[in-house]
């Protein structure tokens, strides 16, 4: 296939990166060999969108804090990069806004680069407008370029908890965007998908990626390690394992964070009405 | 409160390449020795193998030395050696762990007031010579078991006089290596077994695997190694097949002539 006729890929990565590990920055990297091996893709960007203070989750530390790891974790890399918007957000936001609102700026971005081709230029146009409908679950024709929701198989599976996402968000992050899920286990996520409607549906949407290499470095191990003075070198960058001491994060106390609080998601979808 | 024990830890393998989690060993080990409180872990060295050992896909010694090398940069404690790597032919790990820890015991020997080497930092709190232990995986344990490639004496001499720290790694289960070989058992006392619970199995064949197919390994390896490894090409189809019909070094060697025990 010529470069030209490759779809263009941006992989963006939602999660509390609490604190980011080399898993997290790995999951690109298995992401991109997957999609560009396939010989229909070419991924041009990765983003890191850190969840904002306002989801609640127990141990969550500060969103300037976990911003400011992931830039110095992808610092050495030329394609990933973090982008804070999310995290600045005085309210939690659902991650299908997030997604919209990072395919819109991909949209523009593309426009702004090719004012020259007209006949592209219409059709991003279309592209755009069709995008604004919200009843329009449109299939993306020629090349334009495609945001996907990079995530591990625990966010997948997430899907069936109750209350955790809309089922209108579902339908769109796979039906409109598309979902790159790297597990160990393919198994387990192919049964997943085979067992949930929307998912079956969308099922040519959701690449499902093995790693053969490593297990995961679950960040909840990674903070019990450091609560317990115990070594993190080498699960994570050096620099951000220097930024972790010098800032003192990642305590008994710390991990007691919105202890009693009820997550974001649970408070805003329970109830009979969740649209 | 009775002074601890210097303690020197000695990783010996292919480190074909090395990879994060090698690293990860000694700092895995160094914790738990000071959890538990008896030693104070002074140095760590890496000792690659010599290109005799014969192994299926092993590439030259200089370059896994060089790799390891840059991978170390970072530590202020652990470094590589070479000597292993130089000497003509395989040499038996009881061998390497001899020469390192007689060489630490002349350093020790010679004054702390001297500069120490690369792979001791001043040990001033001690008032008894350093011992050396070996670092290795719990995959490491089940080698005992392999007909042919350790003798019953060196066994001996490893778990009961210089002693083991093995790093258990996803399913395997060292306690039952140990349980199942009765030298091992004899010298419990001896073999520190550290768990690592966050799991972070990167092993060097999968990383290998992934070279020769062109995936990606940042972060499973420093971006230094990942660098030197596309500068001199290493790990290809062709790197893969090298020593394919070869048998491993111990296997012939031990046979032919069996290293002396201390004891003799």
């Amino acid at each position: 296939m010529e470069p030209q006729d490759l779809t263009k890929v941006v992989l963006l990565a939602c999660g509390s990166f609490n604190p980011i590990t080399n898993m997290h920055l790995r999951m690109f990297e298995l992401a991109r060999d997957y999609l560009e091996d396939t010989g229909q893709y070419i991924v041009v960007r990765g983003i890191i969108s850190a969840v904002g203070d306002g989801y609640k989750k127990k141990g969550l530390i500060e969103a300037c804090h976990r911003v400011d790891m992931a830039r110095l974790a992808t610092d050495t890399s030329d394609w990933i990069k973090v982008d804070a918007w999310e995290s600045q957000q005085p309210e939690w936001v659902e991650t299908a806004k997030v997604m919209r609102h990072h395919y819109k700026e991909l949209m523009t971005a593309e426009q702004n680069n090719d004012y020259v081709d007209t006949a592209k230029k219409r059709r991003l146009d279309e592209t755009k407008q069709a995008f604004e409908d919200p009843s329009s679950y449109h299939t993306r024709r020629d090349n334009g370029p495609q945001l996907k929701l990079l995530c591990g198989a625990d966010v997948l599976e997430s899907f069936g908890v109750p209350n955790l996402w809309k089922h209108e968000d579902i339908a769109e992050i796979v039906g409109r965007y598309g979902l790159v899920c790297i597990t160990r286990n393919g198994c387990d996520a192919h049964k997943f998908i085979h067992q949930s409607e929307v998912l079956w549906k969308h099922r040519k949407n959701i690449h499902v990626v093995r790693e053969w290499v490593t297990n995961e470095i679950s960040a909840t191990h990674v903070r019990r390690a450091l609560c317990r003075g115990q070594t993190v070198r080498y699960l994570l960058p050096d620099p951000v394992v220097s930024y972790i001491q010098e800032h003192g994060l990642y305590s008994a106390e710390s991990e007691q964070k919105n202890a009693d609080v009820i997550l974001a998601p649970l408070q805003r979808h329970t109830g009979p009405s969740s649209s | 409160m009775s002074a601890r024990i210097p303690l020197v830890l000695l990783a010996c393998g292919s480190f074909n390449p090395i990879t994060n989690q090698h690293m990860r060993l000694f700092e895995l080990a160094r914790d738990h020795l000071h959890q538990i409180g008896q030693f104070q872990v002074v140095g760590g060295i890496v000792s690659p193998v010599s290109d005799s050992y014969g192994k299926q896909g092993l590439v030259l010694a200089k370059h896994r030395i060089a790799m390891a090398r840059l991978a170390l940069q970072g530590s202020d404690w652990v470094a590589v050696d070479d000597w292993e790597s130089q000497q003509p032919d395989w040499t038996e790990t009881v061998v390497t762990m001899r020469y390192h820890y007689g060489r630490i015991l002349k350093q020790y020997q010679e004054g702390t007031g001297k500069d120490s080497g690369p792979t001791t930092n001043s040990h001033h709190l001690t008032s008894s010579s350093p011992r050396l232990k070996l670092l290795c995986g719990a995959d490491f344990l089940d080698t005992f078991k392999v007909p042919g490639l350790w003798l019953d004496d060196h066994v001996e001499e490893v778990a009961g006089h210089f002693g083991l720290v093995c790093v258990s790694r996803g399913g395997l289960e060292p306690e039952r290596a140990v349980h199942e070989s009765d030298t091992l058992s004899r010298h419990w006392r001896n073999i520190f077994l550290v768990r690592e619970w966050v799991r972070n199995e990167t092993s060097a064949t999968e990383v290998r695997r992934a070279l020769r197919r062109g995936l990606s390994v940042k972060y499973l390896l420093p971006d230094s190694v990942i660098k030197y490894i596309h500068q001199h090409n290493l790990y290809t189809g062709d790197s893969e097949l090298k020593n394919k019909d070869v048998l491993l070094r111990p296997l012939t060697k031990q046979t032919e002539m069996p290293v002396k025990t201390l004891d003799d």
